[in-house]
């Protein structure tokens, strides 16, 4: 162990966090106010995420951290070696051994279990924000579900583009209730926030809240009548594995305008990889 | 249908030293369906302010003025405007309208506050428009533009594009050339023949023996010019 | 007849100086009163307790709502005032930037009450809003545009589409049609009057503007000092004026 306390941050901070995220689960959906503290890392790279991992971390846990879906980016192995030192507890890359993933962006293509946790970064937590500035106004918007305003949001996507055009951070309705920004994870995953067996727990560090999503919750992706959710992906299979149900990230590859597309979820594509499975590009 | 009994008026100015003006003092009569009534009087006598008092544009001090049961001395705004809607029409001297609105909606406009559809209110408006010699290139401009005596007959059209049982007209014959006298003339000959009850102000003699049936003095009930 | 709207009492103070006090009338259906009186006379601040953006010191403002009747809605319950505020209610600002949302396209400026009462058809909220553009004389080719491409005149009848959409009973208007040029009122008039005849609105217009009261208004208050001064019908307090001050403003104005 180092000098420091288990997981970085003092027990009373902990504690503190850990009160906003109970809160959170009993009300799935509602943005906690937290007294976010000062981490070693700049807001913006997941201060949010890292201190509710802190705060939910146990030196039994596994901990895996994702960014993008790739565990092997800079982002995700800072988290990860972060918490190696400060907490020692054991990594991973694999998403089944895994009892607290820490993500960025995506939600892992395996289905999570029961007994997991799935912390996300969220560098805006309030879904109305971009339409109505006003924190006070947003507040009494969610405490009296005035939530017209976020089917304005979408109306103005198929008015420009002809069909709903947010294709992350697509705002979700939580157990009938609260209006939710789940985060920059792209539409594609919108449908695994629902019914999920793992808790969910989101956190913003600059914005000091905390909002959670207990097991098996209802999540609904807004929609029209005539324009329904639809959870979209690149139409190729990956060029790796050759899954066809993931979601792919783009790869430019060379000057000439060639491309290739590859799971965003490294260890998904390893995973199918080591089990004989083979896309177009692959070596 | 129109009834007056004791009505008297008195303006303060409260700007100009509290100054109070009696105008009318202790006016009573009455005017039957289907009658007209001639207002005479010198100039200052008292007339037109009498006919907005009856029309509920001035406020009377003193007595009741009933126009079909409806005492407007002591009535609220909202049953002062019905009564003015449905059973009491005024054809002033001046045309007072929304600039830019074509003169066909000006005319049909007192019908479409009845609720009457906007064709058939248009039809008859245009009928009135015809019949007061306004070309018909002119219906879809504003009449704010017009000459003074087409603004008169357009003021006419409106005031006569609902058969009020009780109509009120201060010199409606005023700037007009004969033809159009006329016709103004047999506008109110037929509302006398359905049955309104019309006071109006007329310094047409002419016109004035031509259809009224009596005339008043508001000399008589003026303070001032009694003695 | 039960009266859409009944104020009775109404009191608003800024420490000690009075915003308005001991406001009472009834407003039936269809009724358009005029508030009127000089800059600081209290007309606004009344206005704005009436809407519920103020809350007053003493007084009532009873509503008759459509599902349990005449309600105070100063006492009622904010979600269920805001509820008004959406769907019978009607607020038109004197700047149409107050009222509007200006990164929203026209359509969506208009659909939003549409939305906010749980319409979910995006070709069925379209139509409606592009509908509500023709009523206020907006080309229908604008649906997509956003405001900050119309001239102020345009923003203004924008304003009104977006509030009449849900075919409110109650406009409340402050100033509609203060800071637009001469020409660009008469349109303007002229389209609330025929809106207010054609949906039998009922409503209140703060104005200093004695022309715009004259065209549009039935009755009128006239406001000194936060007190009504004279009550009644817009051409009689016009023409025959009876307090000191009602004589004053009418011979103030500047025939033309």
């Amino acid at each position: 162990m180092t000098e420091y306390n288990f997981a970085y941050l003092d027990e009373q901070t902990k504690r503190m966090i850990r009160r906003a995220i109970l809160k959170g689960l009993a009300i799935p959906g509602y943005q906690v106010p937290f007294a976010s503290r000062e981490m070693p890392m700049p807001y913006g790279w997941g201060t949010g995420g890292v201190q509710v991992s802190a705060a939910v971390l146990t030196p039994k846990d596994t901990f895996k951290v994702i960014d993008q879906g790739a565990d092997d980016t800079t982002n995700a192995v800072s988290i990860r070696t972060f918490f190696q030192r400060t907490a020692g507890v054991a990594t991973t890359t694999a998403t089944s051994d895994a009892t607290v993933i820490q993500t960025r962006h995506r939600i892992p293509e395996e289905p999570l279990h029961e007994g997991q946790i799935l912390v996300y970064q969220v560098p805006i937590p309030e879904p109305l924000r971009f339409l109505e500035p006003r924190e006070s106004e947003t507040r009494k918007m969610h405490s009296l579900e005035e939530y017209g305003l976020m089917h304005v949001k979408l109306y103005e996507d198929i008015s420009r583009h002809g069909h709903i055009a947010t294709s992350y951070a697509y705002p979700v309705k939580v157990e009938g209730r609260y209006v939710m920004d789940p985060s920059p994870i792209p539409k594609f995953d919108n449908p695994k926030l629902g019914d999920m067996a793992a808790i969910q727990l989101f956190g913003a560090g600059r914005e000091q809240r905390i909002y959670a999503l207990p097991p098996y919750t209802q999540v609904v992706s807004l929609d029209f009548e005539d324009h329904p959710f639809e959870a979209s992906k690149a139409d190729h299979p990956c060029g790796m594995c050759g899954a066809t149900d993931s979601y792919l990230d783009e790869l430019i590859i060379d000057d000439l305008g060639g491309r290739m597309f590859v799971c965003s979820d490294s260890d998904y594509c390893e995973a199918r990889q080591a089990t004989g499975h083979k896309g177009k590009d692959a070596a | 249908m129109i009834d007056l009994s004791n009505v008297s008026k008195t303006f303060t100015l409260h700007n100009q030293g509290s100054a109070v003006i009696e105008v009318i003092s202790n006016v009573s009569f009455a005017v039957a369906p289907g009658e007209c009534v001639a207002l005479t009087g010198a100039s200052g006598a008292g007339k037109s302010t009498l006919m907005r008092m009856i029309y509920g544009n001035y406020l009377t001090q003193a007595g009741e003025i009933r126009i079909g049961g409806l005492d407007i001395v002591r009535s609220e705004p909202r049953d002062i405007i019905k009564l003015r809607r449905d059973v009491l029409g005024y054809v002033s001297q001046f045309l007072r309208v929304v600039p830019r609105v074509p003169t066909l909606d000006v005319v049909a406009e007192p019908l479409r506050a009845l609720g009457v559809p906007a064709d058939e209110a248009q039809d008859r408006a245009s009928a009135l428009l015809t019949q007061l010699n306004i070309p018909e290139r002119l219906w879809s401009l504003s009449p704010t533009t017009f000459s003074g005596g087409e603004q008169q007959r357009v003021n006419i059209a409106r005031g006569f594009a609902h058969t009020y049982p009780a109509m009120l007209l201060d010199e409606p014959t005023a700037s007009l050339d004969a033809a159009n006298r006329e016709v103004v003339l047999s506008l109110i000959e037929d509302a006398k023949a359905r049955g309104a009850a019309i006071i109006g102000i007329f310094h047409d003699e002419a016109a004035r023996t031509h259809v009224c049936d009596r005339e008043i003095d508001v000399g008589r009930f003026t303070p001032g010019m009694a003695a | 007849m039960t009266p859409l709207l009944s104020v009775q009492g109404i009191t608003k103070r800024y420490g000690a100086h009075i915003g308005c006090a001991d406001v009472s009338f009834d407003l039936y259906p269809g009724e358009v009163m005029g508030i009127v009186g000089e800059s600081g006379s209290g007309k606004s601040t009344l206005l704005n307790c009436m809407a519920g953006h103020l809350t007053p010191d003493a007084g009532q403002v009873v509503f008759d709502t459509r599902t349990d009747g005449p309600r105070d809605t100063i006492t009622m319950s904010e979600p269920e005032r805001r509820m008004l505020g959406r769907t019978d209610w009607a607020f038109v600002h004197q700047h149409a930037r107050d009222g509007l949302r200006m990164g929203v396209s026209a359509g969506g400026n208009v659909g939003e009450r549409l939305m906010a009462v749980g319409e979910r058809n995006y070709g069925d909220i379209r139509d409606k809003a592009t509908d509500w553009l023709g009523r206020v004389e907006i080309d229908a080719s604008r649906v997509d545009d956003r405001p900050t491409t119309f001239s102020g005149g345009m923003q203004q009848r924008l304003q009104i589409a977006r509030n009449l959409v849900t075919g409110p009973r109650l406009v409340f208007m402050d100033e509609p049609t203060g800071g637009l040029d001469v020409s660009v009122q008469a349109r303007l008039l002229d389209l609330l009057r025929g809106l207010v005849r054609d949906m039998g609105l009922s409503a209140i217009i703060v104005t200093h503007d004695l022309a715009v009261v004259r065209l549009l208004a039935d009755r009128l208050l006239v406001m000194k000092s936060g007190r009504v001064v004279e009550a009644g019908l817009t051409d009689q307090v016009l023409d025959d004026p009876q307090h000191a001050y009602s004589q004053l403003l009418v011979s103030s104005v500047l025939q033309v």
